[in-house]
């Protein structure tokens, strides 16, 4: 069942979710979700890395042998990974502590090494190209809205913008971790109401 | 016994040319990350110890050669002199290196200031020699002529407890940046004096 290129974009961006539909990629999703800045450098990040990552996975799935495949992604996919942090350091140096430990985590996130293993490796390159990019735009869609109840109700603000005046009194639950989990299944939670047809 | 050299082979080749591809890249952006950590991280902690300096700092540093490493130097000027010289240097701490910036007056040879720039010690404990004032308070006026040590080896400052290996590493740091400061005082004198007195 081959599918087009645009299918192969769009799955990423509604039926396959990364957070809401695959549930992969959490722990960035429920740690990075604190700022809409923050939500949207770790989506790009991400974004960069899968891209380049299923790219190259493909472009080298006939050359990487079956049994040491898994250790041959990790390498390619914490290459990128390592590409980000430094140019990520060396050119917004503010996001870079901000994310501190959640860049180099990004090696053993899921939806990287699902889809590399998943897709990449068995797939040409422009559709692996089309993977990646659906999907990282899907994440990070999902976690900007995810960044955006949280940054405004529990902060008042959006993107460090304040919405309400100095009346408001910020739900403080809602950017702690145990805020996180309640709008991260709130957000399951209608991602199910609105599939189930 | 093939297959097993050619799996070998084949991670080996991957690791080696990822490991070369990402020394370019550190290679590359190094100046540029240095300069960032200048502004986000040493500035600040540099202003810190020099407040009430009538220059900035950051503008007025210098390099000087020191064997095989160029080292940086900032300047403070104070009542019209630029006689405060921040030195930087890093000691060895519980999670790898503490960087410090010391404040050393030239004339009254004594630490004006010290703080603390990049590490990487436990939140709650040994992070607290950076958010904790009063830690590296006690090394305000001490003399060049001896490297500071914590209480328990005989010396005048006291660990932060629960952390005493990231105290050592803070003295070491402050110790080192004397020693820097002992072998490069007549140069740094030297530049002083090609300072602006702003």
């Amino acid at each position: 069942m081959a599918k087009t290129l645009g299918q192969e974009f769009t799955k990423g961006l509604w039926a396959e979710v990364p957070p809401y539909r695959l549930v992969l990629g959490l722990c960035p999703t429920l740690a990075m979700t604190t700022g809409v800045d923050n939500g949207l450098g770790m989506g790009l990040a991400v974004t960069f890395v899968l891209i380049c990552s299923n790219m190259l996975i493909s472009l080298l799935r006939k050359v990487i042998p079956k049994d040491v495949r898994i250790a041959c992604f990790i390498i390619v996919i914490a290459t990128f990974v390592i590409v980000v942090e430094l140019m990520m350091q060396a050119y917004a140096y503010a996001l870079f502590e901000q994310m501190g430990i959640f860049i180099p985590l990004i090696v053993v996130n899921c939806i990287l090494l699902g889809r590399a293993e998943a897709f990449a490796s068995k797939n040409g390159v422009v559709a692996s190209c089309a993977d990646g990019l659906g999907m990282g735009i899907g994440f990070t869609i999902s976690l900007v809205i995810l960044a955006s109840i949280r940054e405004v109700l529990g902060n008042g603000t959006f993107y460090k913008i304040p919405l309400f005046g100095p009346t408001f009194e910020p739900f403080a639950f809602m950017v702690t971790a145990p805020g996180a989990f309640v709008c991260l299944g709130l957000m399951l939670c209608v991602m199910n109401l609105l599939g189930k047809k | 016994m093939r297959d097993m050299l050619k799996l070998f082979l084949s991670v080996v080749v991957f690791s080696a040319v990822s490991g070369g591809l990402l020394g370019g890249l550190k290679g590359a952006t190094q100046e540029r990350i240095e300069y960032q950590q200048l502004v986000n991280v040493k500035g600040p902690a540099i202003r810190e110890i020099l407040e009430g300096a009538s220059n900035d700092p950051l503008t007025d540093r210098f390099k000087i050669k020191d064997g095989e490493v160029e080292r940086n130097f900032f300047m403070g000027v104070f009542d019209g002199k630029p006689n405060t010289v921040v030195v930087e240097s890093s000691g060895k701490g519980y999670g790898g290196n503490i960087g410090v910036v010391v404040a050393l007056n030239l004339e009254s040879d004594q630490i004006v200031g010290v703080s603390l720039t990049t590490h990487s010690e436990t939140p709650g404990l040994g992070a607290r020699a950076k958010t904790d004032p009063s830690f590296v308070r006690q090394f305000k006026g001490l003399p060049v002529k001896e490297p500071p040590k914590v209480k328990a080896e005989g010396g005048k400052v006291d660990a932060i407890s629960g952390a005493t290996t990231t105290s050592r590493g803070v003295c070491g740091a402050v110790g080192e940046a004397l020693e820097i400061y002992g072998r490069l005082k007549g140069e740094i004198v030297q530049k002083a004096k090609t300072i602006k007195k702003a």
